[in-house]
């Protein structure tokens, strides 16, 4: 799908938050999100992304800076006249209404007349594969129904917009797959924009148009979910999303995109200068473990080398994983897949390791 | 590993199943008996101080032992008259014979008393009756003749029924009496004149007085629950106690502040007039009458209703509302839609508690309900400790408690579905 991502169908422009008076919750937030887009929040818990959400609907107030939706400025538009759908992570069902009534409500309050509100309901269930269970009460409903039933609900009113916190948090991993789906199916078909926010970097990267990534009430990358795995901005980024192996060094010297790393054992390697401006500054090399290679003929071609000792090897089925001590840091971890004829490695083997250099991505040393 | 796998095939578990069952019921029995022996010392002191004074005040209530105990040959006597025209010979003799053994015994008062509960002036003809027939020595050749000597009114048929009615081991007289009615000398049940007629106004006046203090607790405790238990954690804990202070002060104490605050020249009333809204000839009577009580009991009773709603609310999480408004609802809509209604257990259960607490209340009513503030138990305590009628006050006790049980029960079927809880 093409997202025109500079026409913002909603916009925070220099947005702070502060529920104290002491410390800012949210720093400086910009972030503009295209129509139609399927934008996440993600970040450790505490990072500021249900605050940044509550302020879009409307519950919190921004104590600095603008939001707008569809250009205007929504500050002093009330929540109720936002026309945003929601849905939350304990679902929010009314417990004393039918999953029929619960659908009704917003359509009653937007004086649609009963023809139209049944027609309505009933799509909207159909939209979840819910039909059946318009008389039912939520209580009678399992996690999942309930969560579908909140789906349906946000979605029943035809909003534009929809924001999503955490709404499958509570639901075991292989329902919260299918879900996923489910809710990226649901926003290709409809067209409406979301705003999902999550902790989960897995449901992040396979939903997302973008994700941005938040730590401490700022965005630290803000990209589609390759580039963030492919290509993360800086150290929090890399070793938030996936696994990641580090290599603590200094920088010898810059060329262009290319740098030389005195790592903290002597050796010199190259890697893609990513977040490293000058000589002497301390940096993390980020390579993750899929990228690293141990048999010396499936080397890419100017692959950088290293000596490795083999620590522990762990069978996990599909994938072998194995811990390697590599200049000084023994928790260098790489992985290989369990085809016919793969090699196991043993405890105490010595090894020598490469990659690619552009792999190897220099960053800040936090 | 072998040991392991048999269990696990269900071998032995198949094979003894009933015995398993057994060693289960031998096992929740022994819980049950440490359960019990835990709770025995409580049990032991509810069924002393509480069980045995109700049953003692129910039986008080229909007990009519008066004349069954100081005139056993009358009953005796009585018990083949017809009751139709004057009774024989030998029934004059024994209450000739009875009351002269009573007034030996000094028991003639007690007699005298319970008759003249029923039939007013009637306590004049039995201390007379008494005196003189423990004076006559040898036996009269007739009773009748002297007892109608000593008053004509032995030779009427009224005392004659009150004296049958009354030699039964139970009445109904004290119930009729408190709800205003009586037995008419003639053995009709009907209401009495209505200058005397008082218990039923009073019953009405104790359930609309309650159910008004309710409503007003009910007004000022559910924006109070709500505004709490919207508070973060810390801070509603500390608003709470505040709400429960009140307990930790005597309810004397606290009277008497209202007394000191509502009295004429109280504080209320020293602001209206100094203020100037009302002048130094019309300061409002605000206590020692019905607005007094209403006044104080709303204030006393309040924490019994925060307590509950407050419970309920604290556990209905911000998303409902904040779901309901994000659909569209206004907030005010969005309250009376999806808040108020899941608040219903705990208003049940409020409105029962403070309604039930109040129909009961004794000492606030007593203290700054003057006149026109009594509750059905300060008539209740009149009658034990004045007018010394324990079986009326028995009988009004013991429907007012009926009464009570019935709304409690209605109130452990809100609060049993495990909505509401007072922890
Ligand atoms: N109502 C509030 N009053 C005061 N502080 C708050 C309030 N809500 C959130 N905070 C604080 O703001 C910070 C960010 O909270 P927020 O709920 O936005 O985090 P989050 O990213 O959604 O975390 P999580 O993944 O755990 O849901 C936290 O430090 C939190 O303690
Ligand atoms: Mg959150």
């Amino acid at each position: 799908m093409a997202k025109d991502h500079n026409d913002a169908f909603v916009e925070f422009d220099r947005v702070q938050k502060t529920y104290d008076g002491e410390s800012l919750v949210v720093k400086d937030l910009n972030l503009k999100i295209g129509q139609g887009e399927f934008l996440t929040m993600l970040g450790p818990s505490g990072s500021g992304k249900t605050t940044c959400l509550m302020m879009l609907a409307g519950f919190e107030t921004a104590t600095q800076g603008d939001i707008r939706l569809d250009g205007r400025p929504i500050n002093s538009v009330p929540p109720h006249k936002r026309g945003i759908g929601m849905v939350f992570q304990n679902y929010a069902l009314f417990p004393h209404m039918t999953v029929g009534e619960n659908l009704s409500f917003p359509l009653e309050v937007r004086s649609i007349d009963k023809s139209e509100r049944e027609s309505k309901i009933k799509r909207a269930l159909d939209m979840v594969q819910m039909g059946e269970f318009a008389n039912r009460r939520p209580s009678q409903l399992s996690g999942g129904q309930q969560q579908r039933i909140a789906l349906a609900r946000a979605l029943v009113f035809d909003p534009e917009l929809v924001l999503m916190d955490e709404p499958l948090g509570a639901l075991d991993k292989q329902l919260r797959e299918h879900m996923q789906f489910e809710i990226k199916h649901l926003h290709d078909s409809l067209g409406i924009t979301v705003v999902y926010v999550t902790h989960d970097q897995g449901e992040a990267l396979t939903m997302s148009d973008r994700i941005a990534v938040f730590n401490d009430g700022r965005i630290q990358q803000l990209a589609p979910p390759a580039t963030l795995y492919e290509s993360p901005d800086n150290s929090f980024v890399a070793q938030f999303i996936g696994e990641n192996n580090k290599l603590l060094g200094t920088v010898e010297a810059i060329d262009g995109e290319t740098a030389l790393i005195r790592l903290d054992n002597g050796e010199v390697i190259r890697a893609t200068a990513v977040n490293v401006t000058s000589k002497g500054q301390k940096t993390l090399i980020s390579i993750r473990p899929e990228r690293v290679e141990y048999r010396e003929e499936l080397m890419p071609p100017g692959a950088q080398t290293l000596d490795a000792e083999v620590l522990e090897f762990i069978y996990m089925g599909d994938i072998f994983r194995t811990r390697l001590k590599v200049a000084g840091s023994d928790e260098f971890i790489i992985k290989s897949r369990n085809t016919q004829g793969q090699t196991r490695l043993e405890p105490g083997q010595m090894i020598k390791i490469g990659w690619d250099p552009k792999d190897a991505r220099a960053l800040d040393a936090q | 590993m072998c040991a392991d796998v048999t269990v696990a095939t269900g071998g032995p578990a198949l094979a003894g199943s009933s015995s398993l069952k057994a060693n289960l019921r031998r096992a929740e029995a022994k819980k049950r008996r440490t359960a019990f022996m835990l709770t025995l010392p409580l049990l032991a002191f509810i069924t002393v101080m509480f069980l045995v004074p109700l049953i003692g005040m129910v039986w008080l209530s229909v007990a009519n032992t008066a004349v069954r105990d100081y005139m056993p040959k009358t009953v005796a006597a009585m018990a083949t008259w017809n009751g139709k025209e004057l009774p024989p010979e030998k029934v004059y003799a024994a209450v000739g014979e009875d009351l002269t053994v009573a007034y030996k015994a000094r028991t003639f008062g007690r007699i005298a008393k319970r008759l003249n509960q029923e039939m007013p002036g009637v306590m004049g003809v039995i201390n007379k009756t008494s005196f003189r027939s423990s004076k006559v020595t040898t036996p009269p050749a007739s009773w009748k003749d002297e007892l109608i000597k000593i008053d004509p009114k032995w030779g009427q048929m009224p005392i004659w029924n009150l004296l049958k009615r009354q030699s039964s081991m139970f009445t109904a007289d004290y119930y009729l009496a408190a709800v205003d009615m009586q037995v008419s000398p003639t053995g009709h049940i009907e209401r009495v004149p209505s200058y005397e007629r008082i218990y039923i106004k009073l019953f009405i006046r104790t359930a609309w007085m309650s159910a008004l203090v309710t409503a007003l607790t009910l007004a000022l405790g559910y924006p109070l629950a709500y505004w709490i238990s919207r508070m973060p954690p810390s801070r509603a804990n500390l608003m709470m106690i505040a709400v429960l202070l009140p307990f930790w002060t005597s309810l004397l104490v606290r009277i008497t502040a209202w007394i000191v605050l509502l009295q004429s020249q109280g504080v209320v009333n020293s602001l209206l007039v100094g203020s100037g809204m009302v002048s130094e000839a019309a300061r409002p009577q605000l206590i020692n009458n019905a607005l007094g009580t209403v006044i104080v009991m709303t204030q006393v009773l309040l924490p019994f209703m925060v307590l509950p709603l407050y419970s309920v609310m604290r556990s209905i999480p911000d998303t409902y509302m904040r779901a309901a408004i994000s659909m569209g609802a206004h907030p005010w809509r969005a309250f009376w839609r999806v808040f108020a209604p899941l608040t219903v257990a705990g208003v049940g259960a409020g409105v029962l508690l403070v309604f039930i607490l109040s129909i009961g209340y004794y000492i606030t009513p007593e203290l700054v309900g003057g006149q026109s503030g009594q509750f059905i138990s300060n008539r209740i305590a009149y009658n034990v400790q004045q007018s010394l009628n324990w079986g009326l006050a028995a009988a009004l006790g013991t429907i007012l408690t009926v009464v009570t049980l019935i709304l409690f029960l209605l109130y452990g079927m809100i609060t049993g579905k495990g909505k509401v809880s007072l922890a």
